[in-house]
C-alpha cells in the first residue's frame, strides 16, 4: 500500500475563507475537528428530540389502555423515535461525530480525505432531520408505518408523510455513503509515511470495517425505498400485492442493509471502548491483531444473516437454517473481542472514572443483549418471540445499553480533547448511576413481557401486563433524568470547569500529543509517528504527574 | 520452585471450582425458573426445552463474564495517586484460541440442538400444495369446500409451519384425515375463522383438546401476524401468500390470538381468543354453532 504524505498545504489555503469562533460551529467549515463537533452537537440536539418522543411511548403504556394519546399518533410517535435514534444520533454520532474528530490524529493527517465532502455530507443532516419531523406539520401527517416501513401498511397510510419520511431517509443515508467514501479514502491513503495499517489504533479498523458495510449495503437500501415511493406516488405495483408485487421482497432489500445497520452502530462504538479500556486501565489493549480479524469477520458475517429478522416471513426452511447459522456464528468474532477487553482489564491499573464506568457498563449490557441475540437466532425460539418486546428488550440492551453507553464514555473521555476542561466526575458518576439502573429498569422487563404475550409497537396491552410496564415507565423516566447531570455538566465544564492541560489521561495516541484543543492544523509541527499507540507499561521512567488523571 | 507450583495448582483448583460452580448455577436457573406462559400445544414442550438450554448457557456466560469484570474493577483498581502503568501485556495466542474456539463449539451445539427442536416442532416439513391439496380433496366433499378446492391448487402455500413430527398419540391416532382445517382471514383489525366442514364463521378460535388443527391463513389488506403466546406459535400473514399453520392443542383454556405485526392504528386491539374445548365440549360448541339449514 502507497503512503500518501500529508498535505500540510491545505489548511493554509482555507484558514483565511473560514469563520472564527463559535462561528466556525455554524459555518461551512471543512475543518474535521469542527465537523465532527457539528456532528456530536447535531446528534445530541436529535437524541433529545428522540428522548421526549420515547416519553411519550412510555407515558402511553403506564396504561393498558390507549389513553393518552391518538392511536395514529402513537404509531407517527414510535415510527419517529426510531428513525431518530437510529438516523439522526447513533449513526452520526458514533460514526460522523467521533470518526471525524479522531481518524486524521490517528492516521498522521491535518484532514480528512475530501474535506469539502466531508461538509457536505454533515450539512446533508440537519435539512433531513428538520424535514422527518417536520413532515408531522407540514404533510398533516407524519409516516406511522414503523421505521420497517413495510408494505402494504407504508402504502396505505397517509402518502405525504410516508413520502417525506424516504426523502429523509434517503438524504441521512447519502449523508452516510458520503461519510463512509472519506473514511475508507482516508485511512487507507492519508496515513503520514512510516504509519503501517497494523500500528493504527483500533478505531480505524472499526471505521474502516464500518464504512465498507456502509458502501456496500447503504445503496440498497436508497432502492428499496425509492422503489417503495413509486408505488407509494406512481401507484407502480413492485411491493403492492393487488398489483402483483411481493412484500417479502421489500423484506429482503429492507433487511440487507438494516442488519448491516446494526454493525454500523456497533462496530464503531467497539473500536472507541478499545480506545478508551487502554488509556484508564493502563495496559496495551490485549490481542490487537486478533480484535482487526473480529472485525473484519464481523463485517463479513454482518452481510449474510439478513433474514433472521424474517423468520415468520414464510421463508423456505433451508433459509431459515442457513441464517440461524450464519447469525450464530457471528458470536464468535463478537466473543474475541469482549475477551479481548476484559484481559485488557485484567491486571491493569484501572482508574474507576466516569469513563471507565460507562465502558464497563458497556461491556455489561451488551453480553446480555448478545446473548438474547444467539437465543433469537435460533428459528424455533424466534417463532415464538419475534416481533414482541423481547426484541425490543434485545436490541435496546445493544443499541442503548451498548452503543450510547460508548458515546457517554466517548464524551467524558473526549470531552477535554475537544474543549480543554474536565468534566466534572461527581456529576459524571451520578450520571452514570442514574443511567445505567433507569436503563435497566426501562428494559429488562420487557423481556419477560415479551415472553408472556405482549407484543411490540402497541398503544394498549393486556392488564395483566400493566405493573411491568410501569416498572419500564418508571425506568424510562429515571434516564429522562439522568440527563440532567451530563447537561449541566457539559454546560458548565464549558465554561467554568477544571483546565485538563494537554493529555490529562496520560495516553499514547496521536490526539492527545498536541494541545487541547489542537490547533487547525492538528500538531504545531510535524504529525508526530505513533507505531504503539497502545504501549502502556513500556516505558520505565514515571510519567508526569497529572491532576485528576488518577481519580 | 516449589512455592510457585503451589500457588499454580491453587489457581487450577480455584478456576475448576469457580467453573463448577458457575455451571451449576447456570443449569439450576435455566431449569428452575420459569419466564414463560403455560405450555398448551404439542410444541410448547419441545419449545421450552430449547428455552431451558439457552437460559442456561446464556446465565452462565453472562455471570461468568460480569463476575470477571466485576472482580477485575475491585481487584486492579488504581490507588489514588498511583501513576504506575499495569505489565504491557499484548496477546497471548493459546488463550486466544481458546475463547475462539469456546464459544464456537458451544454455538454450533445450540445450533445443531435448534435445528433438531425445529424439525420436530414440524419447521422442517414440507409444505408444498400438492400434499395439502391431497388432503384437502380427501376430507372436505362438502359443497362449499369444492369451489374452494378448485382455486386451491393453482396457489402456492409459503412457509409456516407443518404438522409436528412427534406429536404423540393424538395424532398418530387420527393420521388419516383427522385433521381440522380452520380458514384465517386476517384484516384490519379482526382475525375471522370459518370452519369449512361445519361451515361455521367465528371470531374466535375454537378448537379441540388433542386434534391436528391445520390454519389456512389469509391476509385480505395489510401484513398480520398470528401468535398465540401459550401455543408457542406466531405466522406472518401477508397479503397474495396463502400460509398453512399446524398445531395440536394439549391443554383446555382460552388463550390470547394477538396480531403480532403492526397493521394499523388499532394493531393493539387486534386480538381474540383461542379456546381449547374438551373432545364432547367441542360437539357441543358445534352444534349450537351450526347454521340451521345443515344442522340436520
Ligand atoms: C450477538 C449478536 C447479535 C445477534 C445474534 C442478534 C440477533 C438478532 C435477531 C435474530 C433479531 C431479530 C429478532 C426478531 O425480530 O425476531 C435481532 C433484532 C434486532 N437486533 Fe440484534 N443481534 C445481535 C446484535 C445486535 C447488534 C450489535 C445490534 C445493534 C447495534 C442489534 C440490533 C438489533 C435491532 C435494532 C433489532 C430489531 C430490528 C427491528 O425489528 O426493528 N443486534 N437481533
Ligand atoms: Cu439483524
Ligand atoms: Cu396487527
Amino acid at each position: 500500500m502507497t503512503v500518501a504524505t500529508p498535505r500540510d498545504l491545505e489548511p493554509q489555503l482555507q484558514q483565511p475563507l473560514q469563520p472564527k469562533g463559535w462561528l466556525r460551529y455554524f459555518s461551512f467549515s471543512v475543518d474535521h475537528k469542527v465537523i465532527g463537533l457539528q456532528y456530536l452537537v447535531c446528534g445530541f440536539f436529535f437524541y433529545l428530540v428522540g428522548g421526549l418522543l420515547a416519553g411519550a411511548i412510555r407515558t402511553e403504556l403506564a396504561t393498558p389502555l390507549s389513553d393518552f394519546m391518538p392511536r395514529d399518533t402513537y404509531n407517527e410517535v414510535l415510527t419517529l423515535h426510531g428513525t431518530v435514534m437510529i438516523f439522526l444520533w447513533i449513526v452520526p454520532v458514533v460514526n460522523g461525530a467521533f470518526g471525524n474528530y479522531l481518524i486524521p490524529f490517528y492516521v498522521g493527517a491535518r484532514d480528512m480525505a475530501f474535506p469539502r465532502l466531508n461538509a457536505v455530507a454533515f450539512w446533508m443532516i440537519p435539512p433531513a432531520g428538520f424535514l422527518l419531523i417536520s413532515s408531522y406539520f407540514l404533510a398533516g401527517a407524519a409516516a406511522q408505518s414503523g421505521w420497517t416501513a413495510y408494505p402494504p401498511l407504508s402504502l396505505t397510510t397517509p402518502a405525504a408523510g410516508q413520502v417525506v419520511w424516504i426523502l429523509s431517509v434517503l438524504l441521512l443515508g447519502g449523508s452516510s455513503i458520503f461519510g463512509a467514501v472519506n473514511f475508507i479514502a482516508t485511512v487507507l491513503k492519508m496515513r503520514r509515511p512510516g504509519l503501517k495499517m497494523m500500528q493504527l489504533p483500533m478505531y480505524c479498523w472499526a471505521m474502516l470495517g464500518t464504512s465498507l458495510l456502509v458502501v456496500l449495503s447503504t445503496p440498497v437500501l436508497a432502492g428499496v425505498l425509492i422503489l417503495l415511493s413509486f408505488d407509494i406516488i406512481a401507484h407502480t405495483g413492485f411491493f403492492n400485492p393487488t398489483l402483483g408485487g411481493n412484500v417479502v421482497v421489500y423484506q429482503h432489500l429492507f433487511w440487507f442493509y438494516s442488519h448491516p445497520a446494526v454493525y454500523i452502530m456497533v462496530l464503531p462504538a467497539f473500536g472507541l471502548v478499545s480506545e478508551i479500556l487502554p488509556v484508564h486501565a493502563r495496559k496495551p489493549l490485549f490481542g490487537y491483531t486478533t480484535m482487526v480479524y473480529s472485525i473484519m469477520g464481523i463485517v463479513f458475517l454482518g452481510l449474510i444473516v439478513w433474514a433472521h429478522h424474517m423468520f415468520t416471513s414464510g421463508t423456505p426452511p433451508w433459509m431459515r437454517l442457513f441464517f440461524t447459522i450464519a447469525t450464530s456464528f457471528i458470536a464468535v468474532p463478537t466473543g474475541i473481542k469482549f475477551f479481548n477487553w476484559l484481559a485488557t482489564l485484567w491486571g491493569g491499573k484501572i482508574a474507576l472514572n466516569s469513563a471507565m464506568l460507562f465502558s464497563c457498563g458497556f461491556i455489561l449490557n451488551f453480553v446480555f443483549g448478545g446473548i438474547t441475540g444467539i437465543t433469537l437466532a435460533q428459528v424455533p425460539f424466534d417463532i415464538h418471540v419475534h416481533d414482541t418486546y423481547y426484541v425490543v428488550g434485545h436490541f435496546h440492551y445493544i443499541v442503548y445499553g451498548g452503543t450510547v453507553f460508548v458515546i457517554f464514555a466517548s464524551l467524558y473521555h473526549w470531552y477535554p480533547k475537544f474543549t480543554g476542561r474536565l468534566l466534572n466526575e461527581d456529576l459524571g458518576r451520578l450520571h452514570f448511576l442514574l443511567t445505567f439502573i433507569g436503563f435497566n429498569l426501562c428494559f429488562l422487563p420487557q423481556h419477560w413481557l415479551g415472553l408472556n404475550g405482549m407484543p411490540r409497537r402497541v398503544a394498549e396491552y393486556d392488564p395483566t401486563f400493566t405493573t411491568l410496564n410501569q416498572v419500564s415507565s418508571v425506568g424510562a423516566l429515571l434516564m429522562a433524568i439522568s440527563t440532567l447531570p451530563l447537561l449541566v455538566n457539559v454546560v458548565v465544564t464549558a465554561f467554568q470547569g477544571k483546565r485538563a492541560g494537554d493529555n490529562p489521561w496520560n495516553a499514547l495516541t496521536a490526539e492527545w500529543l498536541t494541545s487541547s484543543p489542537p490547533p487547525v492544523e492538528n500538531w504545531k509541527g510535524e504529525a508526530p509517528l505513533v507505531t504503539e499507540p497502545y504501549g502502556y507499561g513500556r516505558a520505565q521512567e514515571p510519567k508526569a504527574p497529572t491532576l485528576e488523571a488518577a481519580r | 520452585m516449589r512455592m510457585a507450583r503451589a500457588v499454580k495448582i491453587r489457581a487450577a483448583i480455584t478456576t475448576a471450582l469457580a467453573t463448577a460452580s458457575l455451571g451449576l448455577t447456570g443449569f439450576l436457573v435455566g431449569t428452575r425458573v420459569n419466564l414463560l406462559p403455560v405450555d398448551a400445544s404439542t410444541n410448547a414442550p419441545t419449545y421450552d426445552s430449547l428455552f431451558k438450554v439457552l437460559f442456561s448457557i446464556g446465565t452462565m456466560l453472562f455471570l461468568g463474564i460480569s463476575i470477571v469484570l466485576i472482580y477485575s474493577l475491585v481487584r486492579f483498581r488504581r490507588n489514588e495517586g498511583e501513576l504506575a502503568d499495569g505489565p504491557p501485556l499484548e496477546g497471548n495466542l493459546p488463550l486466544e484460541i481458546v475463547w475462539t474456539a469456546i464459544p464456537a463449539v458451544v454455538i454450533l451445539f445450540v445450533g445443531i440442538y435448534s435445528y433438531d427442536i425445529y424439525d420436530r416442532m414440524g419447521g422442517m416439513t414440507p409444505l408444498d400444495h400438492g400434499a395439502l391439496h391431497h388432503q384437502h380433496a380427501m376430507d372436505t366433499p362438502s359443497h362449499t369446500m369444492e369451489a374452494k378446492s378448485m382455486e386451491m391448487p393453482s396457489e402456492r402455500v409459503w412457509g409456516g409451519i407443518g404438522p409436528a413430527i412427534d406429536t404423540g398419540v393424538a395424532s398418530t391416532s387420527s393420521a388419516s384425515g383427522a385433521v381440522l382445517p380452520v380458514e384465517v382471514t386476517a384484516m384490519q383489525f379482526a382475525f375471522i375463522f370459518h370452519y369449512p366442514e361445519a361451515d361455521i364463521t367465528s371470531g374466535e378460535l375454537h378448537v379441540p383438546l388433542g386434534q391436528p388443527v391445520e390454519l389456512r391463513m389469509k391476509a385480505l389488506d395489510v401484513i398480520h401476524a398470528f401468535w398465540v403466546p401459550q401455543f408457542r406459535l406466531k405466522q406472518d400473514v401477508i397479503p397474495g401468500q396463502p400460509t398453512v399453520l399446524s398445531f395440536t392443542a394439549t391443554r383446555p383454556g382460552t388463550y390470547p390470538a394477538i396480531c403480532a405485526e403492526l397493521c394499523g392504528p388499532y394493531h393493539g386491539g387486534m386480538r381474540t381468543s383461542v379456546v381449547v374445548h374438551e373432545v364432547d365440549d367441542y360437539q357441543t360448541w358445534l352444534q349450537q354453532n351450526r347454521p340451521a339449514p345443515s344442522s340436520t
